[in-house]
């Protein structure tokens, strides 16, 4: 588990590319609605907790799209599948990495958006803020690896792995921007408790339901 | 003989189609004619025989779908395959139609097509879930690996339900929807009223299991004469 999650993050020190592009995507996301929308009606803390997730969806989802790329494109699923670990690990490791990517991208960008769309009124919690994120980066990591995995074999899979990913995580993308919405208006996590409740099922349920998915999954 | 699902042919191809179409001929009449009107809502009230059925009916189909995958994965028995990808295109085909005839009734009563209550914002993600569902079998092989995989999204699906509801109360709980008045079920005072719901039901039940026969066995269909094409032209 360890040593996947070392490998796929080794790779992506070495290039940037996921990051990078990932990054990229997400101030176009917004630069895109700032466009679609009067950047005027874009202001207050509700709309900088929701444009976080939903940028960070758009382009989580995008990027965990490549998280099989390599190995299917390289032939090395077959050797994934035979690994003598159990395969559980396998997605473990994988949701690790993509964990990491995402979290890096979430401190990037909950900050950069509340400046782009005004920090007026803002006074942020940071440890109900470092619950949420955590908390919600994990249950897009969990539910993007599982569906990237299952999208890969798929002639269109860039199309269908959000079209799998984005309505499993309506109840994580409701629950993590009423919850970042409370932490950027100084909430205590007692007073977001049962979004933090919401998120926390989520992930058990998730990454448990794709440690025992992999078994199917990596079967060839 | 048994068709896919386990039922016996002539019932498939007999008992059910009849059935269906007697249960709904009744069902039928007992809403436009033996029901009287309900006292507030007037005639439109009507729909939510058959708008409440179907609710039932695909949710039924949705919990079908995860049973249904989960036997495939313990014993990759193809006629559950088969089993669960009909009850997901049937499923999805009566969410669509409480989705319908849901906007139907809401513009008279709520005097809006659509709001985000719970139930309305829960029923549409459930709708594309499912819809995802049969456009990864779609855009998929079709073989063995395929299937395994829709086995575990019908699972995941299923497993979503809970948070999905929880999530949308929560939601909806903390600024609640102007227009929502009442629970429209509180108003069945009128026996008869009972009882045209539960002819829907069964109607809308033997309707459900005729698809799905027909679906399934379409479904063995097409994969026995891919079979045979691949033996006409192997590679």
């Amino acid at each position: 588990m360890w040593a996947i999650a070392r490998k796929d993050l080794a790779i992506e020190r070495r290039t940037g590319e996921m990051l990078s592009s990932l990054l990229l995507l997400a101030l176009l996301v917004v630069l895109v609605f700032a466009f679609a929308v009067e950047p005027e009606r874009l202001v207050g803390p509700e709309i900088a907790a929701g444009m976080t997730w939903a940028t960070l969806l758009f382009s989580g989802t995008l990027a965990l799209n490549r998280s099989f790329a390599i190995e299917r494109e390289s032939g090395a699923w077959t050797a994934l599948a035979l690994l003598p670990v159990d395969r559980g690990s396998i997605f473990l490791g994988k949701m690790l990495a993509n964990f990491v990517l995402l979290g890096f991208a979430s401190l990037v960008l909950l900050p950069s958006i509340s400046i782009l769309l005004g920090t007026h009124g803002l006074d942020p919690a940071p440890v109900t803020l470092a619950l949420t994120l955590v908390l919600g980066v994990l249950g897009i990591a969990a539910i993007g690896t599982l569906c990237a995995a299952i999208a890969s074999r798929s002639r269109a899979r860039e199309v269908l792995m959000p079209l799998l990913a984005f309505p499993l995580l309506a109840p994580l993308l409701i629950a993590a921007a009423r919850a970042t919405t409370g932490a950027l208006v100084g909430s205590s996590p007692s007073e977001v408790q049962p979004w933090l409740a919401v998120l926390l099922g989520f992930d058990m349920i998730f990454a448990t339901a794709g440690w025992l998915a992999f078994d199917w999954i990596l079967e060839e | 003989m048994t068709a896919d699902d386990g039922t016996p042919r002539a019932w498939r191809d007999r008992v059910l189609p009849w059935a269906t179409g007697a249960a709904m001929t009744l069902a039928i009449v007992m809403v436009f004619l033996v029901v009287p009107d309900e006292r507030e809502q007037g005639v439109v009230q009507r729909i939510f025989y058959f708008h409440v059925a179907a609710a039932w009916l695909a949710f039924a189909g949705f919990a079908a779908v995860a049973v249904a995958s989960a036997w495939f994965l313990r014993t990759g028995s193809e006629g559950a395959d088969r089993l669960a990808h009909a009850c997901a295109e049937v499923g999805l085909l009566f969410t669509t139609l409480v989705l319908v005839t849901g906007p139907i009734w809401a513009r008279p009563i709520w005097g809006t097509w659509w709001t985000w209550d719970p139930r309305l914002t829960m029923t549409v993600v459930l709708w594309t879930i499912y819809a995802a569902y049969l456009m990864l079998r779609r855009l998929s092989a079709g073989d063995d690996t395929t299937r395994r995989y829709a086995a575990v999204l019908g699972i995941v699906g299923a497993l979503n339900i809970p948070l999905l509801v929880l999530a949308v109360r929560l939601w909806r709980g903390i600024h609640p929807a102007v227009m929502i008045n009442k629970d429209p079920e509180a108003g069945l005072k009128d026996p008869s009223m009972v009882w045209a719901l539960v002819v829907a039901n069964v109607a809308m039940a033997l309707l459900f299991d005729w698809l799905v026969s027909l679906r399934t066995r379409l479904l063995r269909i097409d994969r026995e004469v891919a079979a045979l094409e691949m033996e006409d032209h192997p590679g």
